[in-house]
């Protein structure tokens, strides 16, 4: 797995079936990786949900957060739709989870991504990440003390 | 190990008393369903231990996913400003099977608030900000889900059964 002081691996995935999104874009911004291993997980205690209600402490910080997970564009449109999520979601689909290995966190037996985020800063450098037990939804208080102590900077 | 920020203080919603050798945090959003499967747990835990539990509320409402948990939050705490704080509390869950837009009002008037206090309270800026720090303490102490409990003062793994269960095994 990448770890803090690792230049993050540009990637270009599907937002939408018409819509990539690429890192190299998002020079000057920080950026939250969170991969996660499935859509459709329970309501209340989903990681996404959460993460959805923080946008604007994101955006005080000039952060853009991703979710990353092998699902399709389709599933994650159907998921984004149902839980009213306002990020993108990104699809490690094709080849299938090419992005979460570059990372190092692809999980080969399920095939799925771990969990786990990244914090990545404005030139592209790894500033904190952190890899979660697959069951545990890590919350967001790592995440936003990585953006405030860049924020220092 | 995640813990309680802030510490608890007078603006929190509190029953029982500061000699209390338990203190538990519960943060949780008036329309999850897992919060009221909580509710009758946590009045269980407060029956059964008395007077060695201390329990504050405090909001996280996940208002992207549940419309109404936003408006419950600033009902509740109009309510308190009439000091029934715990009534429109306990009212929330126990009417969530029917929580709507239109819910509040009643239940206000099934408490026995000042009606007109009460609309007016709801909306002041001042209750809204108090919900938006309760969400940022959840934030800021590890919440990633409600509820969420915190025993004195660091966050406990588990929902309400765990805890009713951990506090009888420590009790024995």
């Amino acid at each position: 797995m990448l770890q803090k002081g690792d230049t993050a691996p540009d990637f270009e995935l599907n937002a939408t079936p018409d819509q990539k999104i690429k890192l190299k874009d998002f020079k000057g911004k920080n950026v939250i990786l969170a991969f996660y291993p499935a859509d459709w997980s329970p309501v209340c205690s989903d990681q996404m949900a959460l993460y959805n209600e923080m946008l604007k402490y994101f955006n005080k910080y000039d952060a853009q957060i991703f979710g990353v997970s092998v699902d399709s564009v389709w599933c994650h449109l159907a998921f984004e739709e149902n839980r009213k999520l306002h990020f993108p979601l990104l699809a490690d689909f094709e080849p299938k989870g090419a992005v979460s290995k570059a990372y190092g966190v692809y999980d080969d037996e399920v095939g799925e991504s771990k969990r786990a985020l990244f914090v990545i800063d404005k030139e592209g450098e790894i500033a904190w990440s952190y890899l979660s037990p697959v069951a545990v939804n890590p919350g967001a208080d790592g995440i936003l003390d990585a953006l405030e102590e860049l924020s220092k900077k | 190990m995640s813990t309680l920020k802030p510490e608890i203080s007078s603006l929190d919603h509190i029953q029982g008393t500061d000699s209390a050798s338990i203190t538990i945090v519960e943060f949780g959003d008036y329309q999850c369903p897992y919060c009221g499967d909580a509710y009758p747990i946590m009045k269980e835990i407060e029956e059964t231990f008395g007077h060695q539990i201390r329990f504050v509320f405090r909001h996280f409402p996940l208002a992207n996913a549940h419309e109404f948990a936003f408006p419950a939050a600033i009902a509740a705490e109009a309510a308190g400003l009439q000091a029934k704080f715990w009534e429109m509390h306990d009212a929330l869950y126990e009417n969530q099977y029917r929580l709507n837009g239109e819910l509040f009002e009643e239940l206000a008037e099934t408490i026995g608030l000042d009606l007109e206090q009460f609309q007016r309270d709801s909306a002041s800026e001042e209750i809204k900000r108090k919900i938006e720090d309760d969400f940022d303490s959840g934030v800021r102490s590890g919440v990633n889900g409600t509820p969420s409990f915190y025993v004195n003062g660091t966050k406990f793994d588990g929902g309400a059964t765990d805890l009713y269960q951990m506090l009888k095994e420590s009790a024995e």
